[in-house]
């Protein structure tokens, strides 16, 4: 008998926790839907180091939700302009980097890494040193505009062969796997010398 | 010339099988070693077969880096060692020096965990870390960088001592590092990752590597023997227990507080004229028998040295100025926690002919305070040791090593946060 009620006194507690959830649950959605952002985490965030120019941003974007969501863009204090960048074989066989279409999507229960030689953030026109160990912050909007701020760190990095700091003029710069043909347009940033 | 054919080849092993097998069960099967097992690898099994570790259990194991106290010290004694000191960059102010200590707490604490550092190249190389631990420490150079006015009174350098003939390129240093583990291969990768890292901030200005035995050679526990084959170490306070504490743990209220201090000298050892030297006049200089290590008055290891007693000539069993005698708190008043590695790097080629060694010791010390502790022993060392006929020091560095940090917080964040 003992069993029983101390069962039934554990199930009721339970009903009552459901019920609180579905309250908390019910008033969530019907005043401010759950965002992009709250179902997003970033761990390791880094920045590559940099005197000025350009340099990328990496990290592991976790998406917690049912849905895939989308990235849409990120802005930084560390730079006047920011892109989302892929790194893809181009039509002739060589590696380029350029501006993702239609943002970074994160698929649902998934994962998407921001790593050298892939996807990354593409911070340009730094004007201030970006030195090792400074904490950057940077935030991602998402295509519901909710938005995450994610601190990074930055660290020197020689990986990947990339040289995101092209100096003066396009001219000679060497995008990572692309040096042997450095299309400026793939680039999009005439704004940035 | 024939290439030698591998001992490892299957074919070859059996093909001379009877012979081998006669080898062994003619009663040396002791001496034979690695190699002969190798070679029987594709014969029927023996019962002197050495099996092959299945489990490589000792790889993943880990040690803790967030802590009250830096991991490394209080830790039981892995078999390797590499020490680095670095000078920081003129550049470097106290910012520099802290973004430098966020990145290599963030560093050692993801490698010591069997996890790749942050942008880490080469990330299959931090696993299976093998009781990896890096601790962090600063010279009075960087205390010139964080806030002169926190410098321990103790931290500079040692007193000249007159058997010292000091080094420049194993001596000094802004900051030490000093990574361990029972693992060459994390150890080489933490080091290198720790130096990238460290790379815009300062320069290396020496290493140091040192080695004891290998892990699951020995007990854990069992007192090393240095290359002089003395047992090396007895007198250590015990990991874990209040003794531990007093001897090695700061205390107070400032920043250094759960932190320590590190001496490390580098010591040669004249191992050519040891060789010199018999059994008895080798105990007479340590004090303690070469079998056991126990003191010439006593038969087990851990026995109180008595140095009261008196032999049959009326002489001291314990020689005045025998190391143990000299060294001992009994005399001294103080009291230090070594942690101990040996180092052999082979005598120059061509160089002498007679000489066939270039080996010694990394001497290493922990204690609360320098000037109380350490500097007593070594003086009266300095003063009258007959091992000083054997030993010269030829490097020396002393080091404040911060406590330790918690999750998400930096070592020295005390000091510079």
């Amino acid at each position: 008998m003992t069993f029983t009620t101390l069962r039934t006194t554990r199930l009721s507690r339970l009903a009552v926790l459901a019920a609180v959830s579905t309250v908390a649950l019910a008033a969530c959605s019907s005043t401010s839907a759950s965002t992009a952002a709250d179902s997003t985490t970033v761990t390791d965030p880094w920045v590559k180091t940099v005197d000025e120019g350009m340099t990328a941003a990496f990290g592991v974007i976790t998406n917690t939700s049912g849905e895939d969501i989308t990235i849409v863009s990120a802005t930084t204090d560390a730079a006047p302009t920011v892109e989302l960048h892929e790194t893809a074989m181009g039509d002739d066989g060589a590696m380029s980097m350029s501006p993702i279409d239609g943002g970074f999507v994160v698929p649902a229960g998934g994962s998407l890494t921001l790593e050298p030689g892939s996807f990354h953030i593409m911070l340009m026109g730094v004007t201030e040193p970006i030195r090792a160990g400074d904490d950057v912050n940077v935030t991602l909007t998402f295509s519901d505009d909710s938005t995450l701020d994610v601190t990074a760190t930055a660290k020197d990095f020689t990986g990947a062969n990339e040289d995101y700091d092209g100096g003066d003029t396009m001219d000679g710069m060497d995008m990572g796997h692309d040096s042997t043909s450095p299309s400026a347009d793939s680039m999009n940033m005439e704004g940035d010398s | 010339m024939t290439p030698t054919r591998p001992v490892g080849d299957n074919a070859a092993a059996r093909g001379r099988g009877a012979t081998r097998r006669g080898f062994l069960f003619g009663g040396a099967a002791a001496g034979v070693g690695v190699a002969a097992g190798v070679a029987l690898a594709g014969t029927p099994a023996l019962a002197a077969d050495p099996k092959p570790d299945s489990t490589g259990v000792n790889g993943s194991r880990t040690v803790a880096f967030h802590g009250t106290h830096q991991a490394g010290i209080e830790t039981p004694v892995a078999s390797y060692v590499t020490y680095l000191a670095l000078d920081l960059h003129r550049e470097v102010d106290a910012d520099g020096l802290r973004r430098l200590m966020k990145l290599w707490s963030d560093d050692a604490a993801r490698l010591t965990a069997g996890t790749p550092a942050l942008a880490d190249t080469e990330p299959h190389l931090a696993e299976d870390p093998a009781g990896l631990t890096v601790t962090f420490g600063f010279g009075p150079g960087a205390l010139d960088r964080a806030a002169t006015s926190k410098r321990p009174s103790w931290l500079r350098p040692l007193p000249a001592y007159d058997i010292d003939k000091l080094e420049e390129r194993w001596s000094g240093g802004d900051l030490i590092v000093v990574v361990s583990a029972d693992d060459q291969v994390p150890m080489a990768h933490a080091t290198r990752m720790i130096l990238k890292d460290g790379r815009g901030f300062a320069s290396l200005r020496w290493r140091q590597d040192g080695f004891r035995r290998a892990y699951g050679s020995q007990p854990g526990g069992t007192t090393m023997r240095n290359l002089f084959d003395q047992v090396d170490g007895t007198a250590n306070p015990r990991l874990g227990t209040p003794d531990f504490d007093t001897v090695v743990w700061a205390t107070g209220d400032d920043w250094m507080a759960g932190g320590t201090s590190l001496v490390l000298r580098r010591i040669e050892i004249a191992i050519e004229t040891w060789d010199e030297v018999d059994t008895v006049g080798r105990e007479n200089a340590i004090g303690r028998t070469v079998t056991t290590g126990a003191p010439l008055t006593g038969t087990a290891e851990t026995d109180e040295p008595d140095f009261e007693a008196i032999g049959p000539h009326g002489f001291p069993v314990i020689s005045d100025v025998s190391h143990v005698r000299r060294a001992h708190h009994h005399f001294t008043g103080a009291r230090i926690f070594r942690r101990g590695y040996n180092y052999d790097l082979g005598p120059t080629p061509g160089a002498d002919d007679s000489v066939v060694s270039n080996t010694g010791l990394l001497f290493a010390s922990y204690q609360a305070d320098v000037d109380a502790q350490y500097v007593p022993i070594q003086e009266a060392l300095a003063k009258a040791d007959l091992m000083n006929v054997w030993t010269t020091p030829i490097g020396s560095a002393v080091f404040a090593i911060p406590p330790g940090c918690a999750e998400g917080e930096y070592v020295g964040q005390g000091l510079l946060g």
